[in-house]
């Protein structure tokens, strides 16, 4: 496989504030990637450096084995044959949707650039609307234009800014999907940058999590929910809340939860550690001893998310079906299903 | 950019340098005599104009923008008509109406059989006229920003007043209008700056202002640094008032009163109704229809000099200045605009800060800044070649159509330059990334994609200049080309020498003209309120 894009080290400052500090990330050609985290997290800053509309400070930024980035050296952003889906989309006004996405074909012949903007038209199901103007169109469509308009000079990678921010949340999955299978049918590396992680999930093959301009884990989205490198990255995929447990005299972890099933590991007795307690890891059973009183509840339509007071104060999250319906302040018969567990020495996880 | 900025600003910076050159003997005199008038009246016609403006601007605001009664929808957009009339042709027509000859007086003394000195009848040419002529032309600047600080009030701040146990009249001077003060207050320093610039109206009347008093001590007295230095003292107002509207304009933000709301209108009925009716008619019969009808009178006593060839190479020689000057003012504004927007920075935000000055300083402070530095410059080449070649070059300059186009560009770019960034600030610049990531360079951005999406602007931008200079009287009056006349020139010297019904066809071509930006302003609040 051939690297497409390789971001070395890059950082980005305004002033004293680092936006991004020293990311790196590679893609190989045809793989969409993700740069996921929360607003101001530095995952935009980082999009527009790879596109050209921000110097960096440190790193550098290459495609196919081209430089285009370095804290000396910049190529402008018409010379970099990087294609940019914009938030807001910015489509042209003034130009209809054919106009739109021949936009970026004017070194083609006529001939070439219409049937090129009609083939692009029929990928994204649009063939029917090509005179039709950006403001006759819906969210989703003017969307769809974006796309084709940002393929049509076909880029060697393609960035994606917050693409389906601007759309109903219940389009937007399946909008990410539906993107997702169009790219990969035309092997286009891509990266896409949202706060949003079903987003991520539903069309990245590798997510980059970012926090406060670091890129804290790279990895396909099952190992960012099941082995999440830190803290932060359990917690902000997925949910879930830290408890803190002392290993007991034997080893193990036994700390009002019930004996831990460590697959033969076994710590230090004494220890402190933390345990990452995910709503699904606490199962609502009306056999069980173990009742806890509830803190907080909140009807989720298809279940009840509760949250549940531990006997020493800290506080757990638990998916209940939604006809257990128990009021604040009583108790809840609960059986731990902490199998899968993440636990984390300090803020490192340790690998169980 | 910053060189550009610079040569505009030369002439505001030759007037403040004056202050710090010689003063001559002249000014002794002018302090012994006339300077205390100046000042005075100056001061007084500011006080008149600040108070009638307010009065005039934030009822007729309060009366289409929150209250219901037969006629608000015309009343919202004829009461800004005013505007077209510029204040030295209100002040003739008034005057051609009320003066012992006019119509008014005449009917008096036919019904009652007065004669000469049997009664009392206000003079208009005098100071309380000339208030009462700027005030009438120069509220709309006030009404026009008040009534969308009004309408921008929610209404849930007027009910919570109201169901606090404040009265509709006490919520309206304890709630409303305090919320509107900002727009208030930028909408009556633009009105006085106005004021200030006025020459037509005061020399008409013979009222003793700056304005006038510069161009008696150039004209009369022949002392150009003189001249130069009155400038710079009237500069100091100016600028006082330039300082208050941005403050007052800064703070506008701070007064915005949670979500908007459609307003909810207070439904006058009876005699409130009529009373709101007459109080609006009264505004716009008085400030337009009146004058306005005047002028199509005399013009109808002799329609056949609209075709004669004598107006049509005034309208001819107005009309391409205006072109001229407009099409300039648009290609530096957009040259000023899209630099500040290519390399935001320091020095373009201050270039485009210093330019867009220029709207607040009036016209014979320009005029006097302008003759300085060409007459001197004028004066070297014509002493250097003298020397070296023994030729005399004349004046290059000074007298020509380029320093009156200068001067019009200098006063005027603001114009461009405000309507120019304001549409370039609509275009979001994820637009213009886009276009540079699909491989087009800045300048061929310009071309296909803003030139393109400004083009509502950018005629907005040519047209409101076009007006603004068909209309500027001192500027053109001290500048133009020797035998140069325009219709505005025209009308002023006919008038002066009391042949008014002669300048009423000058006068209400630019009436006429001046209506383009009006109805420009009417489409724009209509689609504002659509939009709301």
């Amino acid at each position: 496989m051939t690297q497409q894009l390789d971001v070395n080290r890059v950082s980005v400052r305004f002033g004293d504030f680092t936006a991004v500090d020293s990311a790196s990330i590679t893609l190989n050609k045809g793989e969409i990637g993700c740069l996921l985290g929360p607003s101001g997290c530095g995952k935009t800053t980082l999009l527009r450096a790879i596109a050209g509309f921000q110097t960096i400070n440190e790193g550098q930024i290459s495609v196919r084995g081209r430089v285009l980035s370095t804290p000396d050296m910049q190529v402008s952003p018409e010379q970099r044959r990087v294609g940019m889906v914009f938030q807001d989309f910015a489509l042209f006004p003034h130009l209809n949707v054919s106009a739109n996405v021949g936009f970026g074909l004017r070194h083609l012949q006529r001939r070439e650039r219409e049937s090129r903007v009609r083939r692009l038209l029929k990928m994204v199901s649009l063939d029917d609307y090509a005179g039709a103007w950006p403001h006759e169109l819906s969210g989703g469509q003017q969307q769809r234009v974006a796309l084709a308009r940002a393929l049509a000079p076909g880029p060697e990678i393609l960035l994606l800014d917050e693409p389906f921010s601007s759309l109903d949340s219940e389009l937007r999955t399946q909008l990410a999907s539906e993107v997702r299978d169009l790219l990969k049918a035309d092997g286009v590396t891509a990266i896409l940058v949202t706060h949003d992680q079903h987003e991520a999930f539903a069309m990245a093959d590798q997510v980059s999590l970012l926090h406060d301009g670091h890129i804290d884990q790279t990895d396909v989205p099952y190992n960012l929910y099941h082995r999440p490198a830190n803290a932060f990255v359990a917690q902000f995929i997925g949910g879930g809340s830290l408890i803190d447990v002392t290993v007991n005299a034997d080893g193990e972890l036994n700390d009002r939860l019930g004996v831990l099933d460590m697959k033969s590991r076994s710590f230090a007795p004494g220890q402190q550690l933390r345990l990452l307690i995910r709503p699904d890891d606490i199962e609502y059973d009306e056999s069980s001893a173990i009742q806890l009183r509830v803190v907080e509840r909140a009807f989720r339509g298809a279940n009840f998310l509760y949250e549940l007071l531990l006997p020493d104060g800290q506080h757990v999250p638990c998916l209940a079906p939604s006809h257990i319906a128990a009021d604040k302040g009583s108790l809840l018969p609960v059986r731990f299903n902490l199998q899968h567990v993440v636990i984390f020495n300090g803020e490192h996880q340790v690998f169980t | 950019m910053l060189a550009t900025s610079l040569v505009i600003a030369l002439p505001v910076l030759v007037i403040i340098g004056s202050l710090f050159g010689g003063y001559s003997p002249a000014w002794e005199h002018l302090i012994d005599t006339v300077l205390g008038d100046y000042v005075v009246n100056s001061v007084l016609l500011m006080l008149g104009v600040g108070a009638g403006t307010l009065l005039l601007g934030v009822s007729a605001a309060w009366l289409t923008a929150m209250c219901e009664f037969p006629g608000r929808r015309f009343f919202s957009w004829a009461l800004l008509l005013p505007m077209a009339m510029p204040a030295y042709i209100i002040a003739y027509t008034y005057t051609g109406m009320l003066d012992y000859a006019g119509p008014v007086q005449s009917l008096l003394r036919d019904t009652f059989g007065w004669g000469y000195g049997d009664y009392w009848f206000p003079e208009i040419r005098s100071l309380g006229g000339a208030v009462c002529m700027l005030s009438l032309v120069l509220y709309p600047y006030t009404y026009l920003l008040v009534r969308v600080a009004f309408q921008e009030q929610s209404t849930a701040v007027l009910e919570a007043s109201r169901s606090l146990g404040k009265t509709l009249p006490a919520t309206f001077f304890r709630v409303a209008l305090p919320l509107a003060r900002p727009a208030i207050a930028a909408g009556v320093s633009l009105a006085l700056m106005e004021t200030l610039a006025d020459y037509g109206t005061v020399s008409y009347f013979g009222v003793s202002a700056f304005t006038t008093g510069i161009f008696r001590t150039w004209y009369g007295l022949g002392e150009l640094q003189t001249a130069a230095q009155l400038a710079a003292f009237l500069m100091l107002f100016v600028f006082m008032l330039f300082i208050l509207e941005r403050q007052s304009r800064r703070r506008l933000r701070f007064y915005r009163t949670g979500t908007r709301q459609p307003p909810r209108r207070i439904a006058l009925c009876g005699w409130r109704a009529v009373t709101a009716v007459g109080l609006a008619s009264a505004i716009l019969v008085s400030g337009f229809l009146l004058p306005a009808s005047q002028l199509a009178i005399w013009v109808l006593q002799d329609p056949a000099r609209a075709a004669q060839p004598a107006f049509l190479a005034l309208a001819g020689n107005s009309f391409l200045l205006a072109a001229i000057a407009a099409a300039c003012c648009l290609l530096l504004a957009l040259f000023l605009g899209y630099g500040k927007r290519l390399f935001p920075g320091f020095a373009q935000t201050t270039a485009n800060g210093v330019v867009s000055m220029g709207y607040a300083v009036p016209g014979t402070v320009i005029a006097v800044g302008v003759l300085i530095p060409f007459a001197w410059f004028d004066n070297v080449v014509d002493s250097w070649l003298r020397e070296t070649l023994g030729v005399s070059s004349g004046l290059l300059l000074s007298g020509t159509l380029g320093a009156l186009v200068f001067a019009y560009v200098v006063r005027f770019l603001s114009v461009s330059l405000q309507t120019v960034e304001s549409g370039l600030a609509r275009i979001r610049p994820s637009i213009d990334e886009s276009a540079r990531s699909l491989g087009y360079p800045p300048l061929s951005l310009l071309r296909r994609i803003h030139i393109p999406m400004l083009r509502g602007s950018l005629l907005t931008a040519l047209l409101l200049v076009f007006v603004d200079v068909l209309k500027e009287l001192p500027t053109t009056l001290i500048l133009r080309p020797f035998n140069f006349n325009t219709l505005a020139v025209r009308a002023h010297e006919l008038a002066s020498d009391e042949r008014l019904a002669d300048a009423a066809l000058p006068a209400l071509a630019i009436v006429l003209i001046g209506l383009l930006p009006v109805i420009l302003l009417t489409r724009n609040m209509a689609s504002d309120n659509a939009a709301s």
